[in-house]
This record gives C-alpha cells, sequence and structure tokens, in this order.
C-alpha cells in the first residue's frame, strides 16, 4: 500500500491531468475547487508547462479553445457559477469540434448560490450546456481514485471523439481526502492533423472554427456529429452495479450521493430488503440498459440526488415506465444521510405490499 | 475493527485538520480503508473548523460522519454541537482547559484532557491537538511508536522536520495521561 497516497479530490485531478500530458491550465479562483488551481499554479512552471490565472471564466474558456485549436491537451476548471459563464465557450468547443476536458466541482445554486456540495448543474451538464444541439462526455467520479482516473480517460474521450469532456464533481468530492495511486495508464496521444500548428508551407491551411453560413452544409455538420454520438453511446457508456441482481428496489445515484446510497443498500438488506443500487459513471452518455434490465425485476426505482430531481429524468426513460421512480434528496448544499435513503427504501417497499 | 467513525471538532487554528490528516494517515499505512473529509467555507476562518475521519477494514462508504463513534471536542461550541451526535457506547475526548462543563451524556465513554494547559506548561506551543492523539491512540488500543514515526513522516513535511520530535513528545505526553 505504500504506492497510495492522502490526496484531496481536487489535487488528485490536477495531478491525473499532468500525468496525462496536460501542459496548459487556465482558470479563476472559485470555491469549492480552488486547490486545482493552485496545484497547477504550483507544478506547471517547474515541468514546461503553462498555468494562467485569466481575468475571468470567459476569458479562460477561450484560452482553453485557442490550446485546443493547436492539438495540445488542456483544461479549465470552475464551479457552478463560474462553468455557467463558460457556457458561450462550451457551445464554441463543440461547434469547433475541439477536444478540452472541463471540470465542474459543483456547489449549491442557482445564482451565486452557497459553497457546499450539490448536484444541481445535472441538467446543464448533460444537456450541453450552452446553445445548440452538441453534448459534452460527462463523467462522475465517486471517490477520489476516480477523480485520478476519470481525468485521464476523459482527456482520452475528448481526443478519441473531437469533443468536450466534463468531470461533474461536487464540493465534496473536491475537498475530501481518500488514498490514491496514481500510477494511472495513460495511452499514447492521438495524432491530430487538423490542428493549427503552422504549415511551414508544406501543406493546406487547416481551419478550426464553428461559423457556418449556409445552412445546407451546418445541417450536415450537426448530423455528422450526431453519428458520432451515436458510436460513443454504443461503446463508452460507464456504470457500476451494486446488488442489483436480485434488487427489488433499485437506486440510481452518482457521486457522493452514490457513496451515501451504497451504506442505505447495505443497511436496508441487513433489514431483509433486497435493496440495489446503479451508479451511472458516464452521465452523458447515460447507461440506459442496466436500468432497461433492472427494471425486470424490480418492484421500484428511488433516485438519490443532491438536487430537485434532475437524473430522475434520464431514470424514467431508462426504465421506459416500467416501474415507479420516486425522488429521495436535500438541495441547497446539503446532504442525504443514509438513514433518509434508508427510510425513502423502506416506505417504497412497505407501500407496495 | 468493522469501521471507526471520528468526528474530530475545535477552534480552526487548533490544528483540528491536522490531527484527523495524521489519523487517516497511520490508516492508510496499516493497510486500512480510510477517508477525511473537511467542513470547508466562512466557517473555518477563526469559527469552529471540523472534519469526518473513518478508518475501516472495509471499502469507505459515505465520507461523511454525522454520528461519530469517537468525537474529539476542541471546545465548549464544538461539544455543544456534536455531543448528542455520538452513538451509544461511543468515546468523547474532550479538552478540559478549554471546557469546563462535563458531558451529559451517561451511555458514553469519556476523557478529559486538560491538552492546551499541558502543552503549555510542556513549552509545545500549539500541540493539544496532538496531546489529544496520543489519548485518542491509546485508548483505542492502537498506539505503537513504530507507526507513530511513519505517520509523522507523511504528515510533517521535510522543510518542517524539526517539528517531528516535539509532536513525537506531545503524542507520548497525551497517551501517558
Amino acid at each position: 500500500m505504500s504506492d497510495k497516497i492522502l490526496m484531496k479530490g481536487n489535487e488528485a485531478i490536477a495531478e491525473a491531468a499532468i500525468i496525462a500530458g496536460c501542459r496548459h491550465y487556465f482558470g479563476y479562483p472559485i470555491t469549492p475547487q480552488t486547490e486545482i488551481a493552485a496545484y497547477m499554479a504550483k507544478k506547471m512552471p517547474k515541468i514546461g508547462g503553462t498555468f494562467l490565472q485569466a481575468e475571468s471564466e470567459i476569458a479562460a474558456i477561450n484560452m482553453v479553445y485557442g490550446v485546443a485549436s493547436a492539438g495540445k491537451r488542456v483544461m479549465t476548471s470552475s464551479s457552478s457559477p463560474g462553468v455557467s459563464l463558460k457556457g458561450e465557450g462550451l457551445s464554441y468547443l463543440a461547434g469547433s469540434d475541439l477536444p478540452s476536458l472541463i471540470v465542474n466541482v459543483q456547489r449549491g445554486g442557482p445564482g451565486l448560490g452557497g459553497i457546499q456540495p450539490s448536484q444541481s448543474d445535472y441538467f446543464q451538464s448533460t444537456r450541453g450546456g450552452g446553445h445548440g444541439d452538441y453534448h459534452m462526455i460527462v463523467l462522475a467520479p465517486a471517490s477520489v481514485q476516480e477523480m485520478a482516473e476519470l481525468t485521464v480517460k476523459g482527456f482520452e474521450l475528448a481526443d478519441t471523439y473531437r469533443m468536450t469532456s466534463m468531470i461533474l464533481a461536487d464540493g465534496t468530492m473536491g475537498q475530501m481526502m481518500e488514498p490514491v495511486n496514481l500510477d494511472l495508464d495513460v495511452k499514447p496521444a492521438h495524432e491530430k492533423p487538423w490542428a493549427t500548428t503552422g504549415t511551414q508551407m508544406a501543406r493546406e491551411h487547416n481551419i478550426v472554427n464553428s461559423l457556418s453560413l449556409v445552412p445546407e452544409e451546418l445541417e450536415e455538420l450537426n448530423f455528422k456529429r450526431y453519428d458520432r454520438y451515436k458510436v460513443i453511446e454504443e461503446n463508452e457508456t460507464m456504470f457500476e452495479e451494486y446488488k442489483v441482481e436480485d434488487a427489488d428496489i433499485v437506486l440510481a445515484a452518482f457521486g457522493i450521493a452514490a457513496r451515501v446510497s451504497k451504506n442505505a443498500v447495505d443497511e436496508a438488506r441487513k433489514m431483509g430488503i433486497k435493496a440495489g443500487l446503479i451508479r451511472p459513471i458516464t452521465l452523458w452518455p447515460f447507461p440506459k440498459a442496466p436500468f432497461k434490465a433492472a427494471a425486470e425485476h424490480a418492484k421500484a426505482f428511488i433516485s438519490v440526488e443532491l438536487n430537485m430531481g434532475q437524473m430522475i429524468e434520464d431514470v424514467i426513460l431508462a426504465t421506459e415506465s416500467k416501474c415507479p421512480v420516486t425522488l429521495c434528496n436535500r438541495a441547497g448544499g446539503m446532504i442525504p444521510d443514509p438513514k433518509q435513503v434508508l427510510n425513502s427504501i423502506i416506505e417504497v417497499n412497505g407501500g407496495m405490499k | 475493527m468493522a469501521a471507526k467513525n471520528m468526528l474530530f471538532s475545535g477552534f480552526g487554528g487548533q490544528g483540528i485538520l491536522f490531527a484527523g490528516k495524521f489519523i487517516a494517515y497511520k490508516g492508510l499505512i496499516e493497510d486500512k480503508q480510510v477517508s477525511w473529509l473537511p467542513s470547508y467555507g466562512p466557517e473555518m476562518r477563526g469559527g469552529t473548523a471540523s472534519c469526518s475521519v473513518i478508518v475501516s477494514d472495509t471499502p469507505v462508504g459515505s465520507p461523511i460522519v454525522s454520528n461519530p463513534d469517537i468525537l474529539i471536542a476542541m471546545n465548549l461550541p464544538s461539544l455543544d454541537r456534536f455531543e448528542d451526535a455520538v452513538v451509544p457506547g461511543g468515546m468523547i475526548i474532550a479538552d478540559s482547559t478549554l471546557i469546563e462543563r462535563k458531558v451529559k451524556r451517561d451511555d458514553v465513554t469519556v476523557f478529559y484532557v486538560p491538552a492546551t494547559q499541558m502543552a503549555s506548561d510542556n513549552k509545545l506551543g500549539n500541540l493539544a491537538n496532538m496531546i489529544i492523539v496520543g489519548k485518542l491512540l491509546k485508548e483505542i488500543g492502537d498506539y505503537t511508536e513504530d507507526g507513530l514515526n511513519a505517520a509523522l513522516d507523511k504528515v510533517i513535511s521535510a522543510r518542517h522536520a524539526d517539528m517531528k520530535e516535539v509532536n513525537l513528545k506531545a503524542i507520548k505526553l497525551g497517551a501517558e495521561y
């Protein structure tokens, strides 16, 4: 175990990004993700990388656009209100088919909200975040180890599919320390023949742009992008199942809510209630298959969320309305207690007799 | 030991987070599953600082400790706030220099350690936190000199290596109290 060290989730993301070959970080401080910027500020100058505290979140995301155009791995990080500011840039990155990694360590909202943990940017993240038809790959870590591993994965997926990957964490995941093994598996980087790296007078100009004024051509671009999304939905969905095989009550939860739910599942099992948990790791693409399969034997689903009920809509869609789906939630920076989740399980279980 | 859920609480500046980190690292070195979660936000500036620490033989579920097996209370507001949350049969260790009242519960084991006074008497500066840690390790039967050394090496940066000896002294004082 000596190869494991204790690290905050935010620091694990920063170190994993460096391990993945990211040498360009642009950010603007906001709680509860500031440790990412602090870590980058310390490390990047020592390894020949760029750390830049931009004048605003909007500036930072546009710097990301610039580096991504040049074909280098690049990232920015923020928390909920800051990510809203980046919305325009996220849409432009999508429109230009540029790979990048965005980290959102969520806090309670809307507006400036609070600084305590939340999952209330689920809609914003899984539906794109800015204007136009597009998706981001949305990864939801539930441990510090996953904060590191999914950061590497996020860069790889972004490069493979030429799009933005988002790490959707929350204040708890960012602030907590857990043992982490940083011996991460990093695949060789992709060639990026489309990047604007200078022609050396030896090739045609590469153009990176999101403007397309001919509707027929813009439609074609959208169709092609969605063909790519279909491949991602088929190949890149990730989830974890916990005691789902024989479960009557199936919980759906990601990130910190999944950790709390696991405790509740164990307690329910001790009481003789067959509970289980499906934890989506990719929120987009949403893992529909395990939900559809579980709906064949489950009596009910409970979506456990740190918001007013956002992922529940995807759970209802994925289970094709075969079972009732109820919500167990806290909002505004509060976290459900395992007891609250357990009570929810007991209530739903009793209500079916 | 299935799991020990611990809550460390006191004023910002008392080394609450450091004490928790030390216990977490000690668990990690001993091949346990651990988590450390600080309270964060404006309350840390001069107000209450606290952290949840879980040391377990099995993977840690929720890292949030709302009902601790062990409460470390280093000031009165911490005891007032968390006393009722301790599980029946649990343990409370209180810094009795700063907490003048007694624990009201009669279903928990309580240790009163005048840690702040002891630190001052022994010229240990602000190491009341580590005196309490010593008492904690002793009472949960986890006090071994080897373990202490290895964990201190992890939490004390090379720049402050000279602090190791006084930390050891503080832990020993607490264990022997």
